[in-house]
């Protein structure tokens, strides 16, 4: 039974880990494309990132430096617990700032700072196929992308407009990734998306339950879907970080009681800490110093 | 007050603690051990081997008590563990007809050779809670029959001897059986895959759909043609040896489901098989398995689909219930990033209706 507790670094064995990084050089190849991987039993729930973990599993060395954020904040709550499975099964060093690591897992959220090359964004993904929605079939949509045979995404796009006045996709927005392939982003915020273009790191996208891998390589053209008279445009705040002050970066919105009271604050936590520490004050810190003090803690 | 991102990690000791707590429960009560599950509460020891894909009672019990008796938790742990075994090597295929029968009906003959033999089986018992059951009073020994001399002879035998059924299977010798937990799955499946994902599918899924073909949903005209549960050998090949060597036995159930079938442009008029294999002792798991199984031949013999059941996409991609349970269960963490984007469309969208009801209404009262 003593067997039980002792895993390999970074718990997959490394004929898993080839396997995966065969699936991730091929992925990194062919831009956008979903590579079939046999991906295995993690023991966090399926939905819970065991594609991101993976993928991070397997590229994680013991120089790696860590970062793992969910809903774009280090602490939520699988965030802390899949940072703690690789500080236990890897024993690396971890961090919670973007600049700090080579390494950043993420659910949601790309990080507001832009990343530089060298570092690598490991996406977890629920549904990789983007044209799962619009047509169930594995057998039918691994066709289409054969065939480049998109015209279906157009459509739904089309009758958005039609019937709502705009795209009305706010998340998982489709994009063409090298002019070839139409790509989920995962489920972060179309806001995000333009950070994708050129990006200066490696971007790698992990779907465990769909076993598949794809992957954006540095400096390659990602485009969100759009049309000449109703071009892709992202959420924009009218209010700034009610912590940080920031403009144009991506706020969640807080309910402070039940007589509709509200805050925005920034989504990505450490670029809010690091502009907090840099001596930017929001609203809601200026008001009401000691309750800033408790929250910069 | 409101930045209730801090905090996470202490959040999620304290809920390993409390997990911890209620698992144990009254400490004035003794623990459960795992030799207990593992002999009184077989079945579902059984289930979450089969499950889980892995052959091994006490680990299984040891999930099924960490996991508070929640058999797909309990199925999710083992599946983890063995996901980090390494693999040897296929064993040689089992031999079922070489099978130390438990249990052998047969509903398609009266009798037959080696008879009906009833075993350990709920069928006729009456379902009505005994109250002795709530002391532990003293059982009686089971009536043993002497073994008998030689092997079982399995009822699709029987049937292939008169050239009534198909033949089983279509596999070379040599065909070397894939492995779904090392390969990605890609469709359509050969069959060996496809037995492979049904028996580590969740047992109430194929319960279903086995039950929806019978309800007219795919319609087989399935007759239990053979169930047996019994211990079988586990044999391995050892190149370096030049003959196969014995691992030790396994206690499964096998049923054999013989299917009326009219013929088509593909097929002659014959019966034909579906089959279910599964570890421990289950019957309804072996048995929805060898119709779900039938059900999903349907193109293989040229008859239309129909029905759920005869999809094999829509069967295979969902019956995993460690996976299921994941993708359902994965909603309750927090979204609130997309839901924020959903917010600000909904709102939009609404002023957008507002704006344009109240121009309307400016006009009307102006014309």
């Amino acid at each position: 039974m003593t067997e039980l507790a002792s895993y390999n670094f970074a718990y997959l064995d490394e004929q898993t880990k080839r396997m995966i990084r065969r699936a991730i050089l091929k992925a990194i190849a062919i831009p956008g494309y979903q590579v079939p991987f046999a991906s295995r039993e993690m023991p966090m729930p399926y939905g819970w990132g065991t594609g991101g973990v993976q993928v991070t599993a397997s590229i994680i060395g013991p120089d790696d430096v860590l970062k793992v954020i969910d809903q774009g904040a280090d602490d939520t709550t699988n965030a802390v617990s899949i940072r703690a499975f690789f500080q236990k099964v890897a024993d690396v060093a971890v961090t919670t700032h973007t600049q700090d690591a080579t390494i950043i897992q993420t659910r949601h959220r790309i990080p507001e700072q832009t990343l530089r090359e060298g570092q690598v964004l490991v996406y977890q993904v629920p549904i990789p196929e983007p044209l799962r929605f619009l047509e169930p079939r594995e057998t039918e949509t691994r066709k289409m992308h054969a065939l480049e045979e998109y015209g279906l995404m157009h459509v739904k796009l089309y009758e958005d407009i039609a019937r709502h006045g705009r795209i009305s996709t706010t998340y998982a927005y489709p994009v063409k990734v090298a002019s070839r392939y139409v790509m989920d982003p995962s489920p972060t915020p179309k806001f995000d998306n333009p950070k994708m273009h050129m990006y200066e790191a490696l971007q790698l996208f992990g779907a465990g339950r769909e076993k598949r891998i794809y992957a954006v390589p540095p400096y390659t053209e990602v485009v969100s879907l759009d049309f000449e008279d109703h071009p892709f445009e992202i959420q924009t705040f009218s209010q700034n970080c009610a912590l940080c002050n920031a403009h144009g970066v991506y706020l969640d919105e807080v309910v402070l009681d039940d007589k509709g009271g509200r805050m925005f604050v920034c989504s990505d936590t450490d670029n809010c800490e690091d502009r907090r520490a840099h001596g930017h004050v929001g609203e809601m810190l200026a008001q009401d110093p000691p309750l800033g003090k408790e929250a910069a803690e | 007050m409101y930045v209730a991102v801090k905090g996470g990690e202490a959040a999620i000791n304290n809920a390993h603690r409390l997990l911890a707590d209620r698992r144990r429960g009254d400490r004035s009560l003794p623990s459960l051990t795992i030799e207990q599950i593992v002999e009184q509460l077989g079945l579902a020891v059984d289930r979450v081997m089969a499950e889980a894909s892995l052959y091994d009672p006490a680990l299984a019990a040891l999930a099924v008590r960490q996991s508070r008796g929640d058999m797909i938790e309990a199925i999710f742990l083992l599946r983890a563990y063995r996901t980090t075994l390494p693999r040897f090597g296929a064993s040689v295929p089992v031999d079922t007809a070489g099978m130390q029968v438990e249990r052998r009906v047969s509903a398609t003959y009266k009798d037959l050779p080696g008879g009906q033999l009833l075993g350990p089986t709920f069928d006729y018992t009456h379902r009505l809670l005994d109250p002795s059951l709530l002391e532990d009073l003293p059982v009686d020994e089971p009536a043993r029959r002497p073994a008998p001399d030689e092997d079982i002879m399995r009822v699709s035998d029987i049937l292939a001897h008169e050239g009534l059924i198909e033949s089983d299977g279509e596999f070379p010798d040599d065909h070397e059986a894939g492995d779904i937990t090392r390969e990605p799955m890609e469709f359509p499946m050969p069959r060996d895959l496809r037995l492979q994902a049904l028996a580590r599918g969740d047992e109430g899924f194929l319960l279903a759909l086995a039950y929806s073909t019978q309800r007219g949903f795919g319609r087989n005209h399935p007759f239990v043609g053979e169930i047996r549960i019994g211990e079988v050998e586990l044999e391995m090949d050892v190149p370096e040896m030049g003959f196969s060597v014995s691992l030790g036995r396994i206690k499964v159930t096998e049923c054999q489901m013989v299917n009326q079938f009219k013929g088509s442009a593909k097929a002659p008029p014959q019966f034909t098989r579906g089959y279910g294999l599964v570890f421990g002792q289950s019957e309804r798991k072996a048995m929805s398995m060898s119709l779900v199984d039938r059900a999903l031949r349907a193109e293989e013999l040229g008859e239309d689909i129909t029905a759920p059941a005869q999809d094999e996409e829509f069967v295979i991609s969902h019956s995993d219930n460690v996976q299921a349970t994941g993708f359902v269960e994965h909603l309750k963490l927090p979204h609130y990033v997309d839901f924020q984007a959903e917010l600000a469309l909904v709102r939009r969208m609404r002023a957008e209706i507002a704006t344009r009801n109240n121009d309307g209404g400016m006009q009307e009262a102006a014309e």
